[in-house]
């Protein structure tokens, strides 16, 4: 506020050329507005070749900040650069001693600042490979090891494992997400069966609808949406818990302790997700046929011939190769939300970004592998 | 005395970049030995090679004859049980609280049952001042305390050797200087040898037996010694700059 009241006066400067000599007298106030304002003013007059000696009077000077620094050096430097001599009279020694912190400063001009840049985006994609590549060795590593924890676990499945944390596990990304799966079947169960059934309602087929949703949901909808579900809720969980764990150095301690990473935090989330998935399956699938059964109720069709139509559809084998493909789909979420974690580099931004990767990830590979499933129970014929 | 850690001719790149150059030394059982150099000289990276989280290009680290970075997971894990670790900000279990923190290691490797794990983990916390704390949520307690808790869960198996990555950093003088006292008295009662990364001089002074200095120019060691004889009697300018905290142009 103080800054307001001084005279505009107090912050111009008087130049005088006399001959081939340039004087700049500074007035009482250097700081962020004056240096604004004359920044730009004097650049003309190093491009003069008349003018071979460029003079700063700084006797007014009262009040010089960092930015009243910053102009002087930018004088200096210009006068350098263009030949000029130079010379700064009279400014006070604390000023002087600020200024002279920057005598060997390198500053890069824009041609290098270019040259600089093509370097590093070479070295860049030479990183991204490098990282590339790293990433894939460390998958596989985390492949192997969870594959022999596995082993080890099927070894003696009461000693080898922390039942306390995989119940845990389960408490968590099961029991709290029956709701969120029981609704989303629900809606997606009633959504799929109003649009379905107006227009099979037109060749009068629409008792049909049971077959098409209950088929639909035990085969390919419930394990896909249940594992969307799990990869948005729980995978991201994982990547954003392990990650945190690796920033804080905590999977260090671990590690330093003998305890192996892998066997200690993965091998439970795994297990839990595997168990805990076909069973959110199972919620979904039913409540899904809740909401089409609701559906075909407002058409005027009794419960029993709902169930009817869906049993005489559903076979053992869709309801068992979903639930197969469901407990795979969980084993592969958990997998990408650990391995997201245990990749995590410094940082809360590099939280974010694994737990980002996790979920993105999860979804493309689930997508991925159910082609893959179809594909493979086509030709089972399942 | 005879030494308890070797450090021969050890040589660490991170991304490329060499970070530490035919660094050799010894540390003596029951020593507190300083690690110490300015910011990015590679202190916490030696530390870090030392307990086997980065491997060395060349070179090797001996603790007690073993090498650290063994290939044989038995006897790597053998090692491991050689020495404790306090991380930087103690790496504490966030979901767990002090008592199973310091319970963790016990619970793992020991077939101790539940009553006598809970009463060793509550004497290490007693000993680090902790005991009323017990139930306390790593969150709900101040950085000191979390830096004392990790002791505690790093002596949980009675190491022969604590690490402890820059102890005082970050602390206000008086609880920096009890974590120095309670340093002083592991190593005096039990007879723990301690290896501290630090760059703060004042807890230098007073706890170390012996610092090695590490130059980011050189990539190696510039200065071994006591502190107090390397501040007085040092030749090389910028170890003196050090120990008298003087910069070079300011």
């Amino acid at each position: 506020m103080k800054k307001l009241s001084i005279d505009i006066i107090d912050r111009l400067t008087d130049s005088t050329i006399s001959d081939d000599t340039l004087i700049i007298n500074l007035h009482k106030y250097l700081d962020d507005i004056t240096t604004a304002e004359l920044w730009n003013s004097y650049s003309e007059y190093f491009r003069k070749n008349e003018i071979t000696t460029i003079i700063i009077e700084a006797k007014n000077v009262e009040f010089c900040n960092g930015l009243g620094i910053a102009f002087l050096y930018n004088l200096k430097r210009n006068a350098n650069i263009f030949n000029k001599a130079f010379e700064i009279k009279n400014l006070r020694k604390e000023y002087f001693a600020l200024l002279s912190n920057f005598e060997n400063l390198t500053i890069h001009t824009p041609q290098e600042s270019i040259n600089i840049k093509t370097d590093v985006s070479v070295e860049n994609i030479g990183k991204i490979v490098e990282d590339k590549i790293k990433s894939t060795e460390k998958t596989i590593e985390f492949i192997g090891e969870a594959t022999s924890g596995f082993i080890k676990f099927f070894k003696n499945p009461i000693k080898n494992i922390r039942w306390s944390e995989v119940l845990h596990i389960m408490e968590k990304s099961g029991v709290d997400a029956i709701f969120l799966s029981a609704l989303i079947g629900f809606l997606f169960g009633l959504i799929m069966s109003f649009q379905s059934a107006i227009p099979m309602q037109r060749f009068g087929a629409e008792i049909f609808v049971a077959n098409l949703v209950s088929l639909s949901l035990f085969r390919e909808l419930g394990p896909l949406m249940t594992a969307i579900i799990l990869a948005g809720r729980t995978g991201s969980s994982f990547a954003a818990e392990i990650g945190t764990m690796k920033v804080n150095e905590e999977l260090d301690a671990l590690t330093t302790m003998g305890l192996n990473p892998i066997s200690y935090l993965v091998l439970p989330r795994l297990l839990a997700i595997m168990i805990v998935s076909p069973l959110l399956t199972i919620i979904l699938n039913f409540f899904g046929l809740i909401g089409s059964c609701i559906v075909l109720l407002s058409f005027g069709y009794p419960v029993v011939t709902f169930i009817s139509q869906a049993t005489k559809s559903v076979k053992l084998f869709d309801l068992g190769g979903g639930l197969f493909k469901s407990i795979i789909f969980g084993l592969l979420i958990a997998g990408i939300g650990c391995i997201s974690g245990i990749q995590t580099k410094e940082g809360a931004q590099a939280v974010g970004e694994s737990t980002t990767k996790a979920v993105v990830n999860g979804i493309i590979l689930i997508s991925i592998t159910d082609g893959i499933f179809s594909v493979l129970y086509y030709i089972l014929g399942i | 005395m005879e030494s308890i850690i070797q450090v021969n001719n050890l040589c660490v790149t991170l991304g490329g970049q060499q970070i530490l150059k035919n660094v050799s030394f010894e540390v003596k059982k029951g020593e507190i030995f300083v690690i110490l150099g300015g910011s990015g000289c590679g202190k916490s990276t030696l530390m870090r090679t030392m307990i086997g989280l980065l491997q060395p290009i060349s070179g090797n680290i001996l603790i007690e004859g073993q090498d650290i970075h063994d290939p044989n997971e038995i006897l790597h894990n053998k090692i491991l049980r050689k020495f404790g670790v306090m991380y930087q900000q103690g790496a504490l279990f966030g979901s767990l609280n002090l008592l199973e923190n310091v319970a963790l290691p016990l619970r793992e490797f020991t077939s101790l049952n539940q009553d006598a794990i809970e009463l060793i983990a509550t004497m290490k916390l007693k000993l680090v001042g902790l005991e009323n704390f017990t139930n306390h949520m790593p969150s709900e307690i101040s950085g000191g305390m979390k830096k004392r808790a990790a002791i505690a869960r790093a002596m949980a198996l009675d190491p022969d050797i604590l690490f402890l990555d820059e102890p005082s950093a970050g602390l206000d003088p008086i609880t920096s200087e009890e974590l120095d006292s309670l340093i002083i008295s592991l190593s005096k009662n039990l007879g723990i040898t301690f290896i501290v990364v630090s760059h703060e001089l004042p807890s230098i002074y007073t706890i170390a037996d012996r610092v090695i200095m590490l130059d980011k120019r050189i990539k190696t060691i510039i200065a071994t010694g006591n502190p107090q004889d390397l501040k007085i009697n040092s030749t090389d300018t910028w170890v003196k700059q050090f120990f008298n905290r003087k910069g070079s142009n300011i």
